[in-house]
Formats: C-alpha cells, structure tokens, sequence
C-alpha cells in the first residue's frame, strides 16, 4: 500500500516546529509502524536529507519508550497497542496520517517526535519504592500475600512508564501512571508502612513538575497500552484521604 | 599468557564465604569519597549502583535510554531461576549448580557457578521485599514454573513480565538513592571510550546524544554492565540500541574478550516476515511447558495444521529427546528446527515449525492458558495477525543472548584493574550455552551480592579520588572519539548504516550461524574484512554530530559490529569443537549431536586486542572440573 504522512519536524526545543508530508510507497501489511519510518528514514538518508529522529528501543511493547501520537491518539489507533507493536495491516492503501509527538507541558519536545520525559523518573524518586537497601530480608515466603492482591498489584504494576497518558488527558495530567505505582505498593504488606508519605510525595512531585491535576475526562486509561485501569486513580485519592491526617499530624509535631 | 581466575581454594560450597571473609573493606566514613563509573542501568547495572550508593559511595550512572528504567533487560518473558526447593520436588544448590554446568555444557567455571546458585536464593528474598509482584497461589505463597533444560520447577515469574518487574524493583532501589543525592543519572548518553591510567580503567569518555557533546568523566572504579552483542547478527531480540560498543571500546583500550562464538540462538521466536524486518520477537520459553513442537512428517504438506492428521505429524522433539521433550535446552531445540527445516519439513515461509497448544487447551481450559501466556498470544497476534488459541503459533529460531564476553575473574574484575564487568556483558557464568531463567539470576547475583563486595575490596586498596578528568589520558581519550565522529560524517558514500547492518548480519547469521564450519569461518572473515573496507568508504551520515542524529550513534556501532564480528568468526574459528551453541559441523555424532574435545578445548579463549588489522592474540583460562563429571550432555 502506499501512504501520505505528515510528520511533525522540529530542530529542536526553540523551534516552532511544523509539520512536513512524505510518501511511503509499497508498505507492507506486515511491517510494523515504525519498521515503515525506518524504510521512509533510510530514503532520506539516501537522498542525503535528515531521517525523522524518533524514540524507540525494545520495539515489543514493553520498554516504554516509542511515543507518537497517530492520528491524534497517543500510540495509535490499536487498543493497548504500543507503536511499536501497531501493524501497518491497521491501515489501508491511500490513508493520510498525522505523526506527532506526545505534547504536554511537562515533556519539551528535544527534537521532531521525541520528548523529554524525565519528570516521570522524578516522579518516582520521590517515593515511588520500598526504602529496602539489599541484604537482611525475610525469606520470600515469610510474606504471605493472598493471591487476588499480588494479582491487582500486577496489574497495576504493568504500567511502562510511556507518558501516553499524560499525551492523552486534556489536563497533561500523569495520575494514572503515579496512580499504577501507588496502586501496586499499597496492595502489598511490603508497601504499606510508607504508603501515606509515598501517594504524598509522589501527587506533590508530579503537580511540581508542571504535570496537571486530574478532573475525571478518562483520556488516559483510552490511550494506556498495558490498559491500566482509573480505578487506581480512584485507590490513589482513598490513600490520599487517608494520608492527609497522618502526615499533617507529623508536620505539626 | 595463562589466565589466573583468582578462584578460592578449599571445598566448592564454601569457597565465596571464605572469600568473603578475606576480601577487604573499605570503613563506612571512607566510602563517600569514592566515586564508581556504572555504565548500563539495567538489571546488572541498576542492582549494583543502587547497592553501592546505599552502602555509603558516590554512583555515576550512564544509560543511552531516555530513562534508567528502559534497560533491555526490561523484555525478559519468562522468569529467573533460584534453588529455593519451594515445590519440594528436589531442587537444592547442588541441583541448579550442575544443571546450569552441564547446560554449559561444561565451559563455565564451577565456583563462579556454585556461587551463582547460592545466591539465586538471595535474590528472590531482596526482590519480593521490595515488592517485586511474583505470581503467587491461592494461599498466599509464590508460584514455580519449569523451564528448559532442568527437571524442577525452580522459576519464579510475573506474568509473562518477569524482566519488567525484576527491572523496576532495581530502578526504584535506584531512584531512591537518586532522591538521596548518592546517584548521579546520565541518561541518553552513551560510552564511547574507557579511560585506562597506569593500566587501571579510571574512568570513561561518553557523547551526550541530545547536544552531541563529547565529555569525560573520571572515577575510582568503572563498572560495566552494558548488555549483550548479539545485534552484530543484525536480527535480534535484543533491542534496537543493544551493542557491543561499551564493551568493544573497553577491549580496544586492554581488556580480553572472551569467548565471543559463544552466542544462543533462542528456538521460540516469531519468525521473519519479510526484507524490512528490524527486530525479532521471542515468544518465551515458557510456551514449552504447555505447547508441542512439530512439523509435517511429510515434505511439503501446505495442508493447514488443523487438516494435518496426528499421525502425518512428527513432534520431534518429543520424538528424539524422550525425558525432556519440548523442555530441551534451547541450543539443541533449535538446531533440531532448523535440521527439519533443512529437510523441507519447514511450515509458513518453510522456515518455522509449528507450537501448538491444541492438547493443552483441551486439557486445561482456554482460560487457564489465556492466564498463563495471555499477553504473549496478545504480542503474538498483534505481530502476525494469527490467532494462536485457534491455529499453532509459527516459530524459528533467532539470535537472543550472548553467553561470551568481557573476560572477568572470580571477583568480576577484568584483566584492567579497576574494571568491573557484569550481567550479560561479561563471560562468566553460563559456559557455551545458557538455560533459561538464568540471566535475570546472573545480573542480579553480580549487581546486587558480588561487585559490591569485590569492587570494595579493589577500593580499599586505592586512594580516592586521585584521579581528574583533566588529565592527558582523558584528553587523548575525548580527540579519539571526537576524531571518529569526524571521520563517520566525512565519509559521505551511498549506502545506509542499516544497509551495511543488514550485510553484515546475512553474513554472521549464514557463515558464524547455527552450523558453523572451518569454510565457512574463514569465508566469514574475509567478507567481514571486505565489508568494514567497503563501509568506511561508501557509508553514508547525515547531518551533524554537535546535534541529537541517531544516524551516527548507529554508525558508531556499526563501526564496531565490523571489527568485533571478525573476532566473534575467528573465535568460531579456533575453538574445532562443538560444544553447546557453538556447533562446528565438523564434530557431531551420527544423529547430528555435538562433540565436545575436551582434551583441546577445555578452557576459556580470551583474546587480546592486537592494534588496528592486526591479528588477536589468544590467552587461555583453563577450566577444571572437581565436584562434576565431564561427561556427554545427555537430554535423551
Ligand atoms: C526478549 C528477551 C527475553 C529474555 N527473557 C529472559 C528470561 O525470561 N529469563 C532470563 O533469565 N533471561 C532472559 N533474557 C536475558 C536477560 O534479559 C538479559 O541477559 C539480561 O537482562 C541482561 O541484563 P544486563 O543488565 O546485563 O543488560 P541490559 O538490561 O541489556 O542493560 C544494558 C544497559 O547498558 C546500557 N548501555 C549499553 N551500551 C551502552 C553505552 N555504550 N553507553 C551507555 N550505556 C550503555 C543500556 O542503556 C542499558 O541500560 C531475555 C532476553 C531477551 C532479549
Ligand atoms: S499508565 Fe499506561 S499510558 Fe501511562 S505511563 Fe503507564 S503504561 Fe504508559
Ligand atoms: S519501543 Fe519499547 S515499548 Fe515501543
């Protein structure tokens, strides 16, 4: 098949950026999304013009780090799919398609499609962890945890720190991914003891880093490709309610 | 030169305590002033700056990933080995130690591997603590599951997320220390040069990939924990980025590679789709413990599997290695597909085999399967657009992990003092062939439980911060690297770095691939030399190196894929034995297993960097067996 693309070119954080057209000519169905950018990538570089950088490492869904909007979704139009993992079958013979970089106030863009993210590993150096230094545990089965909780822990725990969320929600909002890690630990014994200054810190550290709140629109669990669920969201604000008290209380004394 | 692998003496369960015991300290008050070098944050290199951060020294972590969190050891399916015996179908130290020797097939050092399986133990401990969600049972306790080559259930798993979850429980160990201002990040910034003063490694020259500049960096120590170098065979699962270049450069600069024809072809991967392939996916081995592996017994048979009957099929597996069946080590899995797709017995291109799960959703349900392997049928679909709970998944052989590299001793130490290597980037642990669910154990055995003893023992012995990156080896180090920068830009030919990529890959993968011969190595060498000629005359760079350009960064590593892959075909070359996934066709038995020479080949090839074109030089390491009997690697 062949396709249109608008990709947004952008030299660099104080470039205004624009978006530029290119053909992609005998794409197969089989390639995968960005196996396509490779192909029009290596025309470019044939033509002695510069390739459209863009971030990608593991390319199967789990590393976190491709992040495109396609189309106006974050990642694409296939459910829980990440770029990498999106198929050119998604797509038909003539489709235009409109490639641009996750856009939100806490992630500048550096160049073309790729963003800086680092506010998120900021995020979780504010708490998002058991303070555990090696050597001196239990052994793993003195910790007895019931199986329907290591299973939502999981679930929460799937979350690959993309930021598609924070693309997605109107707000640039990254609660549901703070929301996946709190989640996870307030679900295990081993997670409890900090869990008040964990959901603290890390709400505060995201709001500081120019992250929005979140007011409820959804986007985010829509655009997650592991399908984190806002019903950690949710759990976040009962351990936010919860903590209140307590860490006020230790503040005044 | 004979290597010394500095292994204790005195009864092999007890050799890391005593060592332990004789290692030196360095006193709490005195650790601050030490800064350590970590290049790579994954699963070794995450573990171990956290460790050495919370125990008092200052950590410099570097990382070519955007975040510290993005290691590819992040990918990991399948699960992580530990001697626990929680399934009481007796495991023990013993057990994992002699499995994981004889899956070496007895090329690995016995200490370091006993030391290994002790650990294993350990490690479930510290990551469960850390909240690391282990698949868990109705009563509360953790789960096991099996894995190739052992006949326990000894592998502890997260889902089909094992890696992911092992990963961030060291990033957040990580983070925390970042928080307390004991670890500095550089993420996106990638080693370029190590920085060798006096003959000691003191620290490193990197390219900032954002603003393309070149800096130096000094410290006490340098560890490296940089990953594996299987993309010199350009298809992989090893992510984009893997490389040998940390490593490579690190050898230019006096360490010994060793063992570098020691690669494993993983046998369960989706198979290549087509010219533009970029990656390879691996469905996880742990599909072996449910699904059958077979192909029409007929040449030919275009017949969908489902219209193929029972018994017009050949589950060849099952067939020829009746005690472990479909959980046969991955190097003898793999040649065994390849043989039958040799044969024409090949399905889908003719180069897969079918791995059905027909018989175990029939036993077990759909969705006690779903459960179990859901998110790899997902993976599976989304790839080939094939429904794997209706039709057998399609699956070939790819090239996974790299059981050779940086040669390192007992302590984890180079030939470089003051050079650390750990996880996938050095030799150590798995010999000639690595069983599954042992790499994830290796990484974090080194990261978190052995270099932090063994560096402080290097430490103790030097005084800190002598050195400083204004130095003349820092200087001549950075107009090296800056001068091959240049130099990859000037070169202005016609042809991509992928193109050069592809090349050398269709090369490496038909010449120093799963069947290896004396022609086909020295052929190899030659069109390897050819082709890093041709490269630095016709490649092709675009843009700038004062700028982010991904281009370069692949260029660079091209560069060394070039010089590095010679070496992996000349290793291929001396070692004129077949041993694990080194398959010399010249020395198999009769129905195609290996022969190994012990009497010739029973040690580690360590080779020396001998200077730009010339020949490396060969040391040997010799390996000696007391507490296992060689004998013939049997899965019969
Ligand atoms: C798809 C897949 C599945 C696997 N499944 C399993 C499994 O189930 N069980 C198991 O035991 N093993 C498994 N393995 C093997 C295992 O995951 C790896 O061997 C192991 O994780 C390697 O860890 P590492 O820390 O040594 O390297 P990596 O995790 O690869 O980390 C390398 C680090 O080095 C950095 N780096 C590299 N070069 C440079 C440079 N020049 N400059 C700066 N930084 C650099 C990278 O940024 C990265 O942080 C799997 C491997 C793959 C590919
Ligand atoms: S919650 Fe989902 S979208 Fe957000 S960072 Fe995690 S995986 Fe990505
Ligand atoms: S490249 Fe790793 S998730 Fe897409």
């Amino acid at each position: 098949m062949n396709l249109t693309l608008h990709v947004w070119r952008q030299q660099g954080p104080d470039d205004k950026g624009r978006l530029e057209r290119y053909q992609a000519k005998d794409v197969s169905p089989d390639m995968s999304f960005l196996e396509m950018l490779d192909e029009v990538n290596e025309e470019l570089v044939q033509e002695g013009r510069e390739p459209i950088v863009f971030d990608h490492d593991c390319r199967e869904g789990i590393c976190g780090t491709c992040s495109q909007v396609i189309n106006g979704q974050p990642h694409g139009p296939q459910a829980e799919t990440t770029v990498c993992q999106l198929h050119m079958r998604q797509f038909k013979d003539g489709d235009e398609i409109y490639i641009e970089p996750w856009r939100a106030r806490a992630f500048p863009v550096i160049k073309d499609l790729i963003v800086d993210r680092t506010a998120m590993d900021r995020i979780v150096e504010a708490g998002g962890y058991v303070s555990v230094s090696t050597g001196g545990v239990p052994d793993a089965n003195a910790i007895l945890i019931p199986k329907a909780d290591a299973d939502a822990a999981m679930d929460a725990a799937e979350c690959i720190g993309c930021g598609a969320c924070v693309a997605a929600c109107p707000n640039g909002s990254a609660m549901l991914f703070v929301s996946a890690k709190v989640g996870q630990l307030a679900k295990l014994p081993q997670g409890r003891p900090e869990a008040a200054r964990r959901v603290c810190s890390m709400t505060e550290t995201m709001l500081d880093e120019g992250f929005g709140n979140c007011s409820n629109h959804y986007e985010c669990e829509a655009a997650c490709p592991k399908g984190i669920s806002v019903k950690f969201i949710a759990m976040l604000n009962r351990e936010y309610l919860k903590a209140m008290p307590k860490l006020k209380g230790k503040k005044e004394a | 030169m004979i290597l010394d692998s500095k292994c204790p003496s005195g009864p092999l369960a007890d050799k890391w305590d005593n060592h332990r015991r004789d290692l030196k300290l360095v006193n709490p008050a005195n650790k601050r002033k030490y800064t350590i070098i970590v290049v790579g944050t994954g699963l070794a290199g995450g573990s171990v700056a956290a460790t050495l951060a919370e125990l008092g020294y200052n950590v410099e972590a570097f990382c070519y990933q955007d975040s510290p969190r993005r290691g590819h050891s992040i990918a990991a399916q399948g699960g992580i080995n530990a001697a626990k015996n929680y399934q009481n179908d007796g495991d023990s130290i013993f057990r994992l130690f002699h499995d994981t020797i004889k899956g070496g097939d007895f090329r690995a050092r016995e200490a370091n591997v006993y030391r290994l399986a002790q650990i294993s133990n350990n490690i479930i401990d510290q990551c469960v603590a850390q909240g690391v969600p282990f698949a868990r049972d109705y009563a509360g306790y953790l789960e096991n599951r099996s894995f190739g080559g052992a006949q326990v259930s000894r592998t502890f798993f997260a889902r089909g997320q094992t890696g992911q979850q092992l990963l961030l429980g060291a990033y957040q160990a990580f983070s925390r220390q970042v928080q307390a201002g004991k670890i500095r990040v550089h993420p996106r910034t990638e080693m370029l040069d190590l920085v060798v003063v006096d003959g000691e490694a003191k620290g490193i020259t990197v390219r900032d990939m954002v603003s393309g500049e070149i800096r130096c960096h000094a410290a006490d120590a340098v560890v490296l924990a940089s990953g594996g170098y299987v993309n010199v065979y350009n298809l992989s699962t090893n992510a984009m980025g893997s490389s040998v270049t940390a490593a490579w450069r690190a050898h230019k600069k006096g360490a010994f590679f060793a063992n570098p024809c020691y690669t494993q072809i993983h046998p369960t991967c989706i198979p290549v789709s087509g010219d533009h392939q970029s990656k390879l996916t691996l469905m996880s081995e742990s599909l072996r413990n449910d699904g059958r592996i077979w192909v029409p017994k007929n040449k030919g048979d275009r017949r969908p599997a489902h219209q193929i009957p029972e018994d017009e099929r050949d589950y060849y597996l099952e067939r020829k290695y009746p005690s472990f069946g479909n959980l046969a080590p991955r190097d003898i899995a793999s040649r065994a597909a390849k043989q039958a797709c040799d044969a024409g017995l090949g399905v889908g291109s003719g180069r897969g085999v079918y791995l059905d799960f027909a018989d175990a959703i029939e036993r077990l349900g759909e969705d006690a399967i779903r459960a179990r392997y859901g998110n790899l049928f997902d993976m599976y679909q989304r790839i080939t657009g094939e429904d794997a709970y209706r039709q057998p998944m399609r699956i070939y052989p790819a090239l996974h992990y790299a059981m050779g590299g940086l040669w390192v001793d007992y302590n984890l130490q180079s030939n470089l003092p003051g050079l650390f290597v750990l996880g996938e980037a050095n030799f150590s642990d798995h010999g000639a062939n690595r069983l599954g669910a042992s790499a994830l154990m290796q990484g974090l055995a080194d990261g978190y439980f052995i270099a932090p003893y063994t560096i402080a023992d290097y430490l103790a012995r030097t005084e800190p911060g002598k050195i400083s990156s204004k130095g003349d080896e820092f200087r001549d180090s950075a107009a090296q690297v800056e001068g091959l920068t240049n130099k990859l830009l000037a070169v202005n030919g016609r042809k991509t770095v992928n193109q050069f990529h592809r090349e050398l890959g269709h090369i490496m993968w038909e010449d120093v691939g799963m069947a290896r011969s004396e022609d086909s190595l020295k052929a190899a060498v030659e069109k390897i030399s050819a082709l890093r000629e041709e490269f630095w005359n016709n490649v092709r760079v675009p843009g700038s190196g004062a700028d982010l350009n991904q281009e370069l960064e692949k260029a660079g590593r091209m560069a060394d894929y070039l010089e590095f892959g010679e070496l992996l075909a000349r290793d291929a070359l001396n070692r004129d034995e077949s041993c694990g996934g080194h398959f010399r066709v010249e020395h198999q038995t009769e129905d195609g297993e290996a022969v190994r020479d012990d009497d010739s080949f029973s040690y580690v090839a360590a080779w020396e960097y001998g200077g730009d074109g010339q020949t490396p030089q060969l040391h040997k390491e010799p390996l000696t067996f007391e507490n296992i009997e060689l004998a013939v690697r049997s899965y019969k």
